[in-house]
């Protein structure tokens, strides 16, 4: 109870720890029930007399839909049938941002393959495909736009007809740089592609639709990252009020942010029920997921970048273009990406001057989703391979061009020229250590002895759990305000928190009772952790941005300590001794060699409320309370990558030798699941490098309907990620946390890029795009005359 | 993606599997190739018969020289070594890089060369070996040369009546040399170009290119490829002129590895 509010040093230097403190490696209390394969999740709840749904989903990318011929027999919904859901809309108050209605099922118009035309409803799954299949579609097919870069030619066919072009929104900061090849010592201009990816969660989405007659109220069960976010958006698209939808998210196995995302199906299948009176349920088959829903990453960059002799940089101008697909999800929008690339692009560096325009293409292609990274693993590559091609220009190391730009610990909190806010760090460590970490002297005498092994780095910051006054200006359906927790104590002294945010792989059942510990002294084993389920936690925004343990962690621990202040006083009574006398430690309140514990406290108060004093808090041990950092411009986590890997010049494979990664997330709540996030990301991270793509035809079709074609990392393809922590306090937050969730998913691509770059730069070959399949290095050694 | 309504029998012996394939049953063996198909509803059959339970489906006898195996039999019998001597060696780590155990649990040797695809192990390897495909038809058995078994994408010398019944193979001697190489970046990955070369003490070696979206091609007489590896394996990749300058390097390479480790 004595630590104190403001993070810092003085946060770090008053953690008590403990053992099942905050900063302890303690194990995770959900992972019993994980381990066991005890989870619960949306495909393992079906009440009786549910009925399942399969959708009709679109077979072309862009079409006029004339007509759906229903079978004779059977349940078959469609869009003229479902009047009563209004559509998707995903505003943003960006100027320009061009708004569009993704209608719950198509009517009128196809706007990507995959998207949903009718509900099919039976008793069984395979019954309701069979529905779907007896459909017949009558529709005239329009040109299909399948190329961000092609989305905007003179000429070519409209997406949304009233809009003047395929574009949701330009952002642009002038500024003339000319002059800079003049003074620069190097110039460099690359153009980058990263791949479309799709999110592959090993559970899929997931929807159980209830009306409840009893409370007039309708329970939709989803595998949802941000329950609250989900119930205002089905509320406002079904014409009900809040307190009418009630969403339970149960185990969620995996989010990424694809489950942040309001579905269409989600709406149906609500719909349904209340149409229907019966539980409805649909859950996402893999090939759904691959190619109708879960896109994410596709960004373009023409980068140009000036630097002095010594690698300072003197500027660089971006044109970023991100194909955002055909509709703006809600409640994030379509220009989540393209914007931000202006705002995070400088990344860890001190720029002198900047110049960037992005595009938010509107394609004939799945919805483009926020995914671990968010915009920051495209920029992260962008920014890091142009440093390289700029050392590799002046002849200095990668190393040295990192280190002549990256801001130093002495300017912080750093504010850069585009208004981001550092709050702390040492980022030119960090850059050390990675490179202390791998022999590099050794990779250099095996390029001398001609083998094609490279060594590569990539360094990063990562704004986690940002609040309102950095997403007011967005205007997007959500604004982040203040996280609120409750605690409370139950009759036998249990500790009782509820939040509304959701963990599904994020531990917060273990790490938000490692902070009721910290301020309690509770056992972790004697505090319950309750959330995913509106109706019984308080509103938040949910699981996304690196936030929960930043956001939920400060307002647990202010809730446990204004419940403290309720215990002592309690205790003190119950000692016969002056409040200001005694002290909250170790799960007990103490007066000299007295004592009376938290259970006891609970039981006067439940119990035998005849021994409570007669001033006592009438609120009882029942507390919520709210937190947001001030200033709430987020916290920067950061990190360097480095990377040797080895190309095999005949075949295009690249195998990963060495992977490290320096990160620095504040003060690690605990430091295992803080592995667990960083090893989770940086999988992800490989995959965005070297394997995960999701081609399409010129046609708009996807090509990759299982995981045979879509390729995800697995346990081979992952080498053994060594991490080094460093701990900087920030100075904002309760124990100095920072946001680190995403960190892992951000390096890997510019790391291993870099290295596979240098290993083939003694042949003259360069990679650009990801991911950097076999195919696209043999390509790159051709382009260099080398296959 | 679950499948179309369909059938399910389970027939007990020879006669009356064969019976079962002239009403228009669709075999099935591990599953592990139809059950996408059926679940993608790519095949859909208005009937299935399980071939599991006939007498003598999986297992491997040995006559002489001859080693009859089972088309019911598992990869994982053979990679765990159902099959003896040096061949059994050869086929067991074949068997070991086919997708992941669980796969091989069930999937099986028959099922894997009657499916053909193009990119499947034992259809690039078997071709390479001395032996023969076992169809069993009204008429009774034929013996089909492993090496024109298969006859392009999902193509067999298989009659529309005929069951795949056993591979049989001609023991090899200890001193066999046989080199495999294949390209997938994961395992379970289909391959983007295998290549094996077998080389028996007293026999031209014999060598095979496949996964290039085609019927494997079988090289009766590999000598040259195994004396000048490197220039052999250009020549015949360069003759099959691929599209996808990529899928003609591995092909090449793919090649050139296998001579190189037969040697
Ligand atoms: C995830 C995954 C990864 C895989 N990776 C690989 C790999 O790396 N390498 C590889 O080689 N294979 C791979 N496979 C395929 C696997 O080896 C299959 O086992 C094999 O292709 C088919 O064998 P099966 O017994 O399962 O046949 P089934 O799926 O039962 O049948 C396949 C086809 O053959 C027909 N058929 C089966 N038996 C007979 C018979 N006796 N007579 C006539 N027709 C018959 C069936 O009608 C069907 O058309 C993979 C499969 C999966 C699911």
């Amino acid at each position: 109870m004595t630590a104190p509010e403001g993070g810092g040093d003085a946060a770090r230097d008053a953690l008590s720890r403990s053992p099942r403190g905050v900063g302890a490696p303690l194990r995770r209390k959900e992972d019993a029930r994980f381990l066991h394969g005890r989870g619960r999740y949306v495909g393992d709840i079906r009440p009786a007399g549910t009925l399942e749904v399969a959708f009709l989903r679109s077979p072309v990318a862009h079409a006029r839909l004339l007509g759906v011929q229903k079978p004779a027999n059977g349940l078959v919904f469609t869009a003229a049938d479902l009047t009563e859901i209004a559509p998707i809309r995903a505003n943003s108050a960006l100027p320009g941002f061009r708004p569009s209605d993704q209608p719950a099922l198509a009517s009128g118009k196809l706007r990507h393959v995959g998207e949903p035309i009718a509900a099919c409803v039976a008793a069984s799954r395979a019954e309701a495909e069979d529905l779907a299949a007896a459909c017949v579609l009558d529709y005239q097919a329009l040109p299909a736009i399948a190329d961000m870069l092609a989305a905007r030619a003179p000429g070519s066919a409209l997406i949304h007809e009233h809009w003047p072009d395929n574009a949701f929104l330009e952002t642009r900061r002038d500024e003339d740089l000319a002059d800079l090849d003049a003074i620069a010592a190097a110039k460099v201009r690359r153009r980058l592609r990263t791949a479309r990816q799709s999110m592959a969660p090993l559970e899929g989405r997931g929807v159980l639709a209830e009306w409840d007659p009893r409370l007039e109220q309708l329970i939709v069960t989803t595998a949802a990252q941000m329950p609250h976010v989900t119930k205002t958006g089905l509320a406002e698209c079904l014409g009900l009020d809040e307190g009418q939808v009630r969403v339970v998210a149960p185990d969620v196995g995996g989010g990424f942010g694809y489950k942040g995302i309001l579905l269409p199906e989600e709406l149906v299948c609500a719909a349904l029920a209340m149409r229907l009176g019966r539980p409805v349920r649909w859950l996402e088959d893999r090939l759904e997921q691959l190619t109708a829903n879960a896109n994410c990453r596709e960004h373009f960059y023409d980068v140009t970048a000036w630097a002095d002799a010594k690698g300072k940089l003197l500027g660089v101008a971006v044109d970023a273009t991100v194909d955002a697909g055909a509709y703006s999800a809600y409640p994030f929008s379509a220009c989540l990406e393209a914007a931000q690339i202006g705002s995070i692009f400088p990344g860890p560096y001190v720029l002198p001057r900047f110049r960037f325009h992005t595009v938010s293409a509107c394609t004939n292609k799945p919805p483009i989703l926020p995914y671990r990274g968010v915009a920051r693993t495209g920029v992260c590559y962008a920014m890091e391979t142009t440093l390289d091609a700029l050392a590799r220009q002046l002849g200095i190391s990668a190393q040295a061009i990192r280190a002549a730009n990256l801001v130093p610990p002495t300017a912080m909190p750093y504010r850069n020229l585009v208004g981001k806010v550092f709050d702390s760090g040492d980022y030119p460590e960090a850059l050390r250590r990675a490179v202390a970490a791998v022999d590099v002297a050794a990779v250099r005498a095996r390029q001398a002895a001609g083998e094609t092994v490279g060594f590569g780095l990539s360094v990063f910051c990562e704004q986690g759990a940002h609040g309102t006054s950095v997403y007011h200006g967005w205007g997007i359906p959500f604004v982040p305000g203040f996280e609120q927790a409750q605690a409370r104590f139950t009759p036998d002294g249990v500790l009782e928190l509820r939040v509304g945010l959701h963990s599904h792989g994020q531990g917060l059942e273990t790490t938000l009772a490692q902070v009721a510990h910290e301020i309690l002294g509770v056992d972790p084993a004697r505090v319950r952790l309750v959330h995913g389920d509106t109706a019984l936690t308080p509103y938040s925004t949910g699981t996304w941005g690196s936030r929960a343990m930043v956001m939920a962690g400060g307002a647990v621990a202010e809730a446990c300590r204004l419940l403290g202040e309720r215990a002592l006083a309690i205790g003190a009574a119950l000692l016969q001794a002056p409040v200001e006398g005694c002290s909250l430690r170790a799960g007990a309140i103490h007066h000299g060699e007295a004592q009376v514990t938290l259970d006891q406290v609970a039981r006067t108060w439940f119990r035998s409320p005849q021994n409570l004093p007669a001033n006592v808090d009438r609120g009882g041990l029942d507390v919520t309370a709210g937190y947001r950092p001030d200033p709430d411009t987020g916290t920067h986590s950061y990190a360097a990558h480095a990377v040797v890997a080895r190309v095999d010049t005949e075949t295009g494979n690249v195998t990963l030798e060495q992977y490290v990664i320096v990160e620095d997330g504040g003060v690690l709540v605990n430091p295992m699941i803080v592995d667990g996030q960083v090893l989770g990301g940086a999988a992800q991270g490989i995959g965005t490098a070297l394997y995960e793509e999701m081609p399409f035809d010129t046609e708009a079709q996807p090509l990759a309907g299982t995981l045979a074609d879509y390729l995800l990392p697995g346990a081979t393809e992952v080498p053994d990620i060594r991490i080094e922590h460093m701990e900087t306090p920030s100075p904002w937050t309760r124990f100095g946390q920072k946001g680190i969730g995403e960190s892992g998913a951000i390096g890997p691509p510019g790391a291993i890029v870099n290295a596979i770059n240098d290993a083939l730069a003694p042949l003259g070959a360069e990679v650009l795009d990801l991911p950097a399949t076999p195919a696209r290095v043999l390509a790159a050694l051709a382009r260099a005359g080398r296959a | 993606m679950k499948p179309a309504p369909f059938a399910y029998a389970r027939p007990d012996d020879w006669p009356a599997a064969l019976a079962l394939l002239a009403e228009g049953a669709r075999p099935v063996a591990g599953g592990q190739s139809l059950g996408p198909m059926l679940n993608l509803r790519l095949a859909l059959p208005e009937r299935v018969a399980d071939l599991r339970h006939l007498p003598g489906y999986a297992g491997v006898t040995v006559q002489g020289e001859t080693v009859r195996i089972g088309a019911g039999t598992t990869h994982a019998a053979i990679e765990d070594g159902a099959v003896p001597g040096r061949l059994g060696d050869i086929l067991a780590g074949v068997a070991r890089r086919i997708a992941y155990r669980p796969v091989r649990n069930r999937g099986t040797i028959g099922g894997s060369l009657a499916h053909a695809d193009p990119a499947a192990d034992w259809v690039a390897v078997l071709p390479a070996l001395p032996g023969h495909a076992v169809a069993l038809g009204p008429a009774g058995e034929r013996r089909i040369p492993l090496a024109a078994f298969v006859l392009g994408v999902f193509e067999t010398a298989l009659r529309g009546d005929e069951l795949l019944c056993a591979i049989e193979l001609t023991a090899l001697p200890a001193g066999t040399r046989f080199g495999h190489w294949k390209f997938c970046r994961k395992p379970g990955e289909f391959s983007k170009a295998t290549a094996c070369v077998l080389a028996r003490p007293g026999a031209p070696p014999t060598a095979v290119l496949a996964a290039l979206d085609a019927a494997p091609l079988v090289i009766a007489d590999a000598a040259a490829l195994l004396a000048e590896p490197a220039a052999e394996a250009a020549r015949i990749a360069a003759a099959l002129a691929l599209d996808d300058p990529w899928r003609a390097a591995l092909a090449r390479t793919a090649l050139r590895r296998a001579a190189e480790a037969a040697r």
